[in-house]
């Protein structure tokens, strides 16, 4: 009997219609536990580098982490892995909700998804029956009038629907899945969903998940709720509101925008409004947010309330969480009020909102700067609100200068020669980023930016303070509970961390200590992905519930799996190795591993480089960012290292010869 | 009053259901599933839950229905409400496990699910639907009231699935089948 997981994973082959139930092996689990995990090591024996995103030969695996559908709370992402038509580099992106939850219940772990539908077509899975279905007629609908339409087809209004509107049915290469209050974002994987014609996913399931060791492991969750209770009544005092509690920022709670107006970027990440926000537009604000906000909502078993159910007069009603309040607001230096109503039209072609505001911004300055000309924007509105409505309508429909621009701006702006190509200046392997231009360097941020796999720093931050506290006592104060840190020496670091003079950024924390502090922050989001558990209750919050202490306790009761801490890290490191590996193959080298050129005012390349250098060799990689033979070896990764030996990639061990060299400029690139 | 009437103490165990504080996350039908599996906590099953959120996000629709009394034959009429402008499914406050509808059901036989306030040995404080719910749409209360000195006993667990199985197949079947299978040991 399999604990936590189903111990199967349901294969579709769209091209040939082809389904089956296939066993999983057990020994996958032990060594990867699950969720992004043993799906990169599936694109790893399935994809080989030379698969192109847009191909029947890309995977799209849906996957349900080991402990999704069990009692713990958070525990209900869903990770879709694929390769992205963006980054050309391996694509995870998660989603909260409904949907991994009820797949596991339905008997899978895992949703692999192969070929190309001939015709439109959604999946319905009930339990053993799957079903390739008819999508004509959902052809150019919207992703939530999609989910109701199908649930009211199938008449099954407890179904579980994952869908994409036109953005994917377009291959927009920023579009997204959308399941409800939650989406799967980043990197385009909305666009392969479409490349395979498939419209959407529903599933309905109603199984038992089985624990291991039912007492114990229900004495852990209810642990774990009732530390929610307390943290939930002591925020961290002395950072920014959203960083105090626990979940993912709670945008949709707070009203304080203050932080984020004033200190991201408007524009295509372009202006910083320092005087932004005041008594007026607090009021304005505040008056929007409450009269659309219908209910704060949460994802399958958890108390948080991330989301929210956002009506606006004369649009329908959808969900939004987190920084998508903000985005489109920012890019189109609007207000809330246009940000509420043009992201519930976004939600339903779905877009990427990160994305998606940044690329409409570009393709005004394309215009402003005469790179582009008024004929490639005839029909536009005058009006500024209208143009960025206008600008979205033609990138998911690709038409006439959307065609162009729903590549995203890196793409774009290869169309149009280099001075585009300077204006396309927020990218972090072809993917756009936070709109954020700071100061000085942080030494922490400049290695998670530059090396994260997930090319997205929101995915890879956490745990550590992303600013020293002022004064010793706040220090102090924040320290003495820190149970979470896996080593007395991270409260030390913190200690030390000083706002200004010798200890501080950009040369405190070291190298040395900021290579330790990426490591455990990697670490717990490799964890948390592997489990299905939400960041917002792992990896991302100050002081959350679920850290590398107790983790070791949760998986051995849900799963029966003994390990202890050191085992638990050394699976997180062998997965993080595994997707390191998988993007090396594809053709990741050292150059691709750099922040946005202006993301800080204050550059050091000097320091840049050896932290790059320290970070690499702290990680058992060589001076271009590939894991060597003997780090491979020793994470029973052995049949990594043969294939990447095969294809030519150098996987020596260079640090004792080259020291403090930066990489040759001959390494040889993956056949991609 | 009848100075004859013999009274008696009953606890009445009552949850008090805020739907304007439900955020639909279901850890309520989680921990009910989790709670009712043998061994205990050794599952967990949303469909095999005796709280059910009636959920429909977009139209701002949560309310958590617990399962009542199983009933043979569905009602002759059928209710459907509008709160504060909300149309609310056909008979969705009914708590009856009936045979017009899939709620309240065991998944794999069929047989009536009925909420029993998480009845343990120790009793537990409050309900775990209760206890799960951090947002406090679910609020445990009991308070005494005197009633007439009643015969008979609560209906079991089993005594339900029986009596469904009755309606089912006939209570003489369902006697015959028991007698083979006692005979077969």
């Amino acid at each position: 009997m399999r604990f936590a997981e189903t111990g199967y994973n349901l294969e579709v082959d769209l091209s040939t219609g082809n389904v089956e139930r296939v066993e999983t092996d057990p020994r996958w689990t032990e060594q990867h536990l699950g969720g992004l995990a043993t799906s990169s090591r599936i694109l790893w024996d399935r994809c080989p580098p030379e698969v192109e995103p847009y191909s029947e030969e890309n995977l799209l695996i849906f996957a349900a982490g080991l402990l999704v559908g069990t009692p713990a709370p958070g525990a209900n992402r869903t990770v879709v892995t694929t390769i992205s038509p963006q980054s050309l580099f391996t694509a995870y992106s998660m989603m909260g909700g409904f949907f991994a939850p009820e797949l596991k219940h339905a008997g899978y772990d895992k949703l692999i998804l192969r070929g190309r539908s001939p015709s439109l077509v959604y999946l319905w899975i009930h339990n053993d029956k799957v079903e390739i279905r008819d999508a004509a007629h959902l052809a150019g609908k919207g992703a939530n009038e999609t989910a109701d339409l199908i649930r009211a087809e199938l008449r099954e209004p407890k179904a579980q629907v994952a869908a994409i509107g036109l953005a994917g049915e377009n291959r927009v290469r920023f579009a997204s899945i959308e399941h409800g209050r939650s989406s799967a974002s980043r990197l385009g994987i909305g666009g392969v969903m479409g490349d395979k014609r498939l419209k959407a996913v529903a599933v309905r399931g109603t199984r038992d998940l089985n624990v291991a060791r039912p007492a114990e492991y229900m004495e852990l969750c209810n642990w774990v709720l009732k530390y929610i209770g307390i943290r939930e009544q002591k925020p961290v005092p002395g950072v920014m509101p959203i960083l105090a509690g626990l979940g993912s920022p709670q945008e949709m709670k707070l009203i304080d925008e203050e932080w984020h107006t004033t200190n991201f970027m408007w524009g295509n990440s372009r202006t910083r409004r320092r005087d932004f926000w005041t008594k007026e537009i607090e009021e304005k604000w505040k008056g929007t947010q409450e009269s659309v906000r219908k209910r704060l909502v949460s994802c399958y078993n958890c108390p948080m309330k991330c989301g929210a159910t956002i009506s606006v007069p004369g649009v329908a009603t959808y969900m939004m969480k987190c920084f998508s309040k903000l985005t489109y607001t920012m890019a189109a230096y609007s207000d809330l009020d246009f940000g509420f109503r043009i992201a519930q039209r976004a939600t339903e072609y779905g877009v990427d909102a990160f994305s998606a505001p940044q690329v409409m911004a570009y393709g005004l300055e394309l215009l402003e700067h005469g790179i582009l000309g008024p004929a490639d924007f005839e029909g536009m509105p005058a009006d500024n609100e209208g143009r960025f409505y206008w600008l979205l309508d033609r990138i998911v429909r690709r038409e006439g200068i959307g065609d162009v621009l729903a590549d995203g701006t890196y793409w774009a702006a290869k169309k149009f020669g280099k001075a585009a190509e300077d204006l396309a200046h927020n990218n972090i392997k072809k993917h756009e980023q936070l709109p954020l231009k700071l100061g000085m360097l942080n030494p922490v941020y400049f290695l998670m930016y530059c090396t994260g796999e997930k090319s997205n720093i929101t995915q890879i931050e956490g745990q550590f303070p992303q600013a020293p506290f002022a004064t010793m006592a706040e220090r102090e104060d924040f320290v003495k509970d820190w149970v979470q840190v896996p080593d007395e020496k991270f409260k030390k670091y913190l200690l030390d961390w000083e706002l200004r003079g010798e200890r501080s950024n950009p040369n405190y924390p070291t190298v040395e200590m900021s290579c330790d502090i990426v490591d455990w922050q990697e670490r717990m989001h490799h964890i948390d992905d592997a489990l299905g558990m939400c960041a917002g209750l792992g990896s991302f919050p100050l002081k959350p519930p679920y850290h590398i202490h107790n983790y070791p306790a949760f998986i051995a009761a849900a799963a029966g799996l003994d390990i202890d801490e050191a085992g638990l890290t050394t699976i997180a490191r062998r997965n993080r190795t595994l997707l390191r590996a998988l993007n090396v193959r594809r053709g990741l080298t050292r150059d691709d591993e750099r922040p946005p050129d202006d993301h800080w005012k204050k550059r050091f390349p000097d320091l840049e480089q050896k932290l790059l250098d320290g970070y690499y060799k702290f990680k058992g990689w060589n001076l271009r960012g590939i894991p060597t033979e003997s780090t491979l070896n020793g994470l029973g990764l052995g049949f990594v290292a043969d294939d990447l030996k095969k294809r030519g990639l150098a996987i020596d061990d260079d640090h004792p010869s080259h020291g403090q060299d930066s990489a040759p400029a001959d390494h040889p690139k993956a056949a991609s | 009053m009848d100075p004859t009437s013999k009274k008696r103490k009953k606890l009445v165990k009552t949850i008090r259901i805020d739907v304007d504080k439900c955020n639909g996350c279901r850890a309520c039908e989680v921990i009910c599933s989790s709670f009712h599996a043998s061994p205990k906590y050794s599952s967990s099953n949303p469909e095999r839950s005796r709280i059910r959120v009636i959920r429909e996000p977009l139209r701002d629709i949560y309310v958590p229905v617990y399962a009542g009394e199983y009933t043979a034959a569905e009602c002759s009429g059928r209710d459907k409400y509008t709160i504060d402008g909300k149309a609310y499914d056909e008979c969705a406050f009914c708590r009856a496990s009936c045979p017009s509808r899939s709620l309240f059901k065991e998944p794999d036989s069929g047989l009536p699910l009925k909420c029993d306030m998480c009845e343990s040995d120790p009793p537990l404080e409050e309900p775990m639907c209760v206890q799960w719910c951090l947002n406090d749409a679910l609020v445990y209360e009991e308070h005494e009231v005197e009633v007439e000195e009643e015969e008979g006993v609560e209906q079991g667990e089993l005594e339900l699935g029986l009596e469904s199985l009755v309606d089912r197949h006939g209570l003489q079947k369902l006697m015959d089948t028991i007698a083979r299978m006692k005979k077969k040991g």
